[in-house]
């Protein structure tokens, strides 16, 4: 996969969708291509991230520590995924494991890169708010609908 | 040391200055003949005066004259040779050549004398300064500036060496030759004499004193320059101050006030020096002025009247040629005259400068020499009990550090030290270790009292490890070796001529007053580290590494380090065994993907193009990779191959991702340094060019152009840069680039490369890329780390682990050891100090720059290695003090809690405040 082609796909992911394609292009460009294999960690809860990734093939599972051991899986992240967000923006230890369940290809963005990108270009900031805001609005709902479940 | 410079040389050279004014004296001698010889040849052997009389004269005939009343006056020694005249000339010639000669041997021999014996005095005088530097006590160094010690041994000293030959000899010389000619006018007439004497009585009072200044300027010169040399090495230390708190104008106005007054004692000392040398020669001057008037006055008076009488015309009577006489005799006065004035300022000069020397090199309180002789024997063991009795330390202002403190504990009673910063427990552990001079009382290691036990034994027996660790400028195995070093063990061998110039230095050493000891013989003192040979050291000096933590690092140093393969062949070839061994285990999928061997007949994708057409390590930076393109051998195989255009191609296209990615990024963005293949400074011409070009193809960029462009794809990485510009056709072509660049190289390009070839060791690489062979895939998640499991793995089965540790230990520490982190020096320092095994072992405070839980491990691994032997350790967190067997509390100088460290923590004391203020 050339540059190119990994524009064309940041582009599809809903985070980048309103960043120009150049800003996106030095994006893909300054960022490290990181494949993981099946069974592979990517990150492990408790564990101080530096990095997001945005998964630019494969499948992983988003698995939470219960309490008293063990795993539980809340999510599955397949291509235009992305995670990892939470831990740069908000300086916390990771929030879940991610768990490579095929060969995964993902773009790693690190912290430093992430807020460079982000004083750079300033639209990007407000993209990554707006996409916030909407996950926000989804897990509000989310937690309605448990809450009146309950 | 003598203050007196003349007493010094004459103590340390009289039979050399003997030998060489003899030498001065039988030279004259010659010098004479050889002066008058010409007469004879003009006289005799050209104008044949003597033949008028008979046919052959005798040649080299010897003759003593003897008082009349014996025999007829004349003792044949040597009847001569009777020759003619022109063999006569011949001969007379030859010998006039011969004198030459010896005259010219004369001069050499003395003037090779004299320099010898000077050279020797300053050797003498150095080794004499920098032994005193040994002696000093540690509390002085504090107070002097290393860089004006420096100055001083090297430069300052230096003029004395060429003065001190001449010291001696010329004075005699010069003096005996102004005698004589001092004799001479007298012998023409006393009263000219007399005028003389008075001239030069003058000249002698006046100069002294137009020196003073001068000799006061040049003591000012040489101090300010001597500060100047301090400053500047403060400068050196100080630097990250200097920028931290952007003082380095301050420190600029500070050198230009320090330049500008040496500058002004300088000028001010050259305007006095012409100034005398003005009035001097004026004086000389003179004397003919007196000469001719007076001389001429008596030649007058001598012709109008010759027969006047009286006491002026009898005493004053000259003819012309006496004057003349007289004016010739003083014309040979001056020259020596005016050296031996020379000579007098040279030495106050040198007298001066070696005063100023070493009255810097007499602090109070020197340390015995007796304590640091040389021990024949292996050092005793200390064993009983440390006492320490009223022992009082004060520092330079008179403050009490510690105060009266009395203690008895057996030696294998580990001890440990706390309380708050400047409680003394710092100067505690200094005093222990001998380190800081005591003012009052006394310490004991069981009968035998400190302050008289020699360094051999002390420096064999305790170990003091302070925050403060220094290391010396070479490997870390030579830095571990440091503390083994009390005396020389065995020999080295020198054979044959080797032999014979080792003996010839070592004379020559002696002659100086220089140590004969050999720093090339074995000083490792194998028994003090508990080994019987080298290989066991080596082991024990592992074990000391793993001991504080430090293999891991130095294992990680000689990953990255280099083996010398004709010097260790041995080391080389089990690398490359761990290679092998590596190779086979990329079978497993897993694994093959981190790696991408070496493989001459397969494009490497993770390296870059220019190393994927070297396939090997350059050793010369002709070849790096900055310089490939500029190659022209480099240029022709890519135009052969019809590659030129195509690397012009990529060229364009990577000029023209750089300039869409980065324009818009201000100048000097680290973006720049991380990930462009162009400079910030550069990127605007690429642009220009690119917008001259206006979207033409490659045809249509100018010839300098191409060479700008030709060179951007030599660092491309497919997998890295992604721009998709090596396909599978442009690796083949590559590939055939890469096989005729080896194939052709010219012999001169060959030995600037090392190929990677899977049986050979390449020397130009480090371990690391000799094991992997090949490089790390990019865009493998942890693969580094996976990576360097995988090496350690594989050299653990090959329990070749130390191989790669040893060549981490030949890894330069660098000046002070700044290439290690502090943390590494710290643990290297202790490590150094378990080697021998000490009696008593001093730690003070010196794990502070680690972590907590790495102290704790340390301080768990030092006293379970160090049990049974004396430990005092003076802690920074008195919470630790709970492993020890007893606990000392000090305050304000004084131990003001003591017990084992359960009693003082049910205490409630000060010991319990501590540990709970953390």
């Amino acid at each position: 996969m050339n540059l190119n082609e990994e524009v064309e796909l940041l582009k599809a992911v809903p985070l980048f969708a309103k960043v120009e394609p150049a800003k996106l292009k030095l994006l893909a460009f300054t960022s490290e291509r990181l494949t993981f294999n099946a069974g592979q960690e990517v990150c492990h809860q408790g564990e101080a991230g530096d990095a997001m990734y945005v998964i630019l093939g494969g499948r992983a599972d988003v698995l939470i520590d219960k309490q008293g051991g063990g795993q539980i899986k809340v999510a599955e992240l397949t291509r235009h995924g992305f995670f990892g967000d939470i831990a740069i923006l908000c300086d916390v230890p990771r929030t879940a494991t991610i768990l490579a369940t095929e060969h995964l290809l993902t773009l790693k963005i690190t912290k430093d890169m992430f807020y460079r990108m982000v004083q750079e270009f300033p639209t990007m900031a407000v993209e990554m708010l707006r996409e916030l805001g909407h996950r926000l609005e989804d897990t509000n709902k989310q937690l309605r609908a448990a809450k009146s479940a309950a | 040391m003598d203050r007196s410079l003349f007493r010094y040389i004459w103590r340390n050279s009289k039979r050399e200055q003997i030998a060489i004014l003899i030498m001065v004296v039988l030279a004259q001698v010659f010098y004479f003949f050889s002066l008058s010889l010409p007469k004879t040849i003009v006289n005799d052997g050209i104008e044949g005066k003597v033949f008028k009389s008979a046919r052959e004269v005798p040649f080299l005939r010897l003759e003593i004259a003897l008082p009349s009343w014996l025999s007829d006056g004349k003792l044949t020694l040597f009847d001569g040779i009777y020759l003619t005249q022109w063999p006569y000339l011949v001969a007379l010639s030859c010998l006039f050549l011969a004198f030459v000669t010896i005259n010219g041997l004369f001069k050499k021999t003395i003037n090779t004398q004299k320099g010898r014996m000077g050279e020797r005095m300053l050797r003498r005088l150095r080794y004499e300064l920098y032994d005193r530097i040994l002696l000093f006590p540690t509390s002085h160094f504090r107070k002097v500036k290393q860089a004006e010690l420096a100055t001083m041994i090297k430069d300052e000293v230096e003029p004395l060496g060429g003065f001190i030959g001449d010291a001696f000899v010329q004075p005699m010389f010069l003096g005996g030759q102004a005698a004589t000619a001092l004799l001479f006018i007298m012998m023409q007439n006393w009263l000219l004499g007399l005028i003389v004497i008075a001239i030069l009585a003058v000249q002698a009072f006046i100069i002294p004193r137009l020196r003073k200044r001068v000799l006061v300027l040049g003591k000012q010169r040489q101090i300010t320059a001597r500060a100047l040399a301090g400053r500047i090495a403060e400068t050196a230390d100080g630097s990250q101050e200097i920028h931290t708190h952007g003082t380095a104008n301050y420190e600029r106005a500070d050198v230009s006030d320090r330049l500008g007054t040496i500058f002004t004692v300088r000028f001010e000392l050259y305007q006095r020096k012409f100034t005398a040398k003005f009035l001097n020669n004026l004086l000389s001057q003179v004397t003919p002025f007196l000469i001719y008037l007076i001389g001429g006055w008596f030649a007058i008076r001598g012709q109008v009247d010759p027969n006047a009488t009286g006491w002026l015309a009898t005493q004053g009577k000259m003819d012309v040629g006496a004057v003349v006489g007289v004016l010739l005799a003083y014309k040979d006065l001056p020259s020596p005259i005016k050296e031996l004035i020379d000579w007098d300022q040279q030495r106050q000069d040198v007298q001066i400068k070696y005063e100023q020397v070493i009255d810097q090199f007499q602090p109070e309180g020197m340390i015995d020499p007796n304590l640091q002789a040389l021990s024949a024997d292996p050092a005793p063991t200390l064993s009983g009990d440390l006492v320490l009795s009223g022992v009082t330390v004060e520092d330079d202002s008179g403050t009490r550090t510690l105060d009266g403190i009395s203690l008895t504990n057996p030696l294998q009673r580990s001890l440990a030290i706390v309380g708050a910063a400047g409680s003394g427990k710092e100067a505690l552990g200094q005093a222990i270790a001998r380190l800081l001079p005591t003012s009052g009382g006394s310490i004991a290691i069981g009968d035998r009292k400190l302050a008289e036990l020699p360094e051999s034994i002390t420096g064999a027996r305790l170990s003091h490890v302070g925050q403060d660790i220094y290391l010396f400028p070479l490997s870390v195995r030579e830095n571990m070796y440091y503390g083994l070093k009390q005396r020389p063990l065995r020999a080295a061998e020198y054979q044959g001529e080797q032999a014979r110039l080792r003996d010839h230095f070592v004379a020559e050493s002696q002659r100086a007053g220089n140590s004969i000891l050999d720093p090339n013989a074995d000083w490792v003192d194998l028994q003090l580290a508990g080994a019987t040979n080298h290989a066991q050291l080596e082991a024990r000096l592992i074990e000391m590494l793993k001991l504080v933590e430090l293999e891991e690092d130095i294992y990680q140093l000689g990953l990255r380090g280099r083996i010398d393969v004709e010097r260790q062949p041995e080391e080389a070839e089990a690398i490359l065994r761990a290679r092998a061994e590596l190779h086979s285990r990329l079978q497993d999928p897993a694994l093959a993907s981190l790696i991408e061997p070496f493989d001459r007949n397969r494009y490497s994708v993770n390296m870059s193009v220019a190393e994927n057409l070297l396939f090997g390590t350059p050793t010369d930076r002709g070849l790096d990779i900055a310089n490939l393109g500029a190659n022209p051998y480099f240029q022709a195989v890519l135009a052969r191959l019809g590659l030129a255009d195509a690397f012009v191609a990529m060229g364009l296209r990577i000029a023209e991702t750089m300039v869409e990615l980065f324009a818009d990024l201000p100048a000097g963005h680290p973006f720049f340094d991380q990930y462009s293949f162009i400079s910030s400074e550069d990127l605007p011409q690429f642009r220009l060019m690119l917008q001259r070009l206006g979207g033409k193809g490659v045809e249509a960029v100018s010839a300098s152009d191409r060479r700008l462009l030709a060179a951007l794809p030599l660092h491309y990485i497919e997998p890295r840069h992604r721009l998709g510009l090596i396909d599978e056709s442009m690796q083949h072509r590559l590939l055939e680039a890469r096989n005729a660049f080896a194939k052709e190289l010219p012999a001169e390009l060959a030995r600037k490369i090392e190929f990677y070839d899977r049986d050979h060791y390449n020397g130009a690489s480090n371990i690391q890329d000799n094991i992997l062979f090949g490089r790390m895939a990019f865009g493998q998640a942890g693969a580094e780390r996976r990576v360097g499991a995988l090496i350690a793995e594989v050299l653990d089965k090959l329990d070749l682990r130390n191989v790669v540790v040893e060549v981490g230990l030949d890894y330069n520490v660098g000046v002070a050891g700044k290439r290690l982190t502090a943390g590494q020096r710290q643990k290297l320092g202790l490590a150094r100090a378990l080697l021998k095994r000490p009696d008593l072992l001093i730690i003070n405070d010196a794990t502070a720059v680690l972590d907590g839980a790495s102290q704790q491990r340390l301080l768990d691994n030092v006293l379970s290695a160090n049990a049974g032997r004396g430990v005092v350790w003076v802690l920074g967190r008195p919470a630790q003090a709970q492993h020890f067997d007893r606990v000392l509390v000090m305050q304000g100088g004084k131990v003001v809690e003591e017990g084992t460290p359960k009693e003082l923590a049910s205490r409630n004391g000060h010991y319990a405040e501590l540990v709970a203020s953390g």
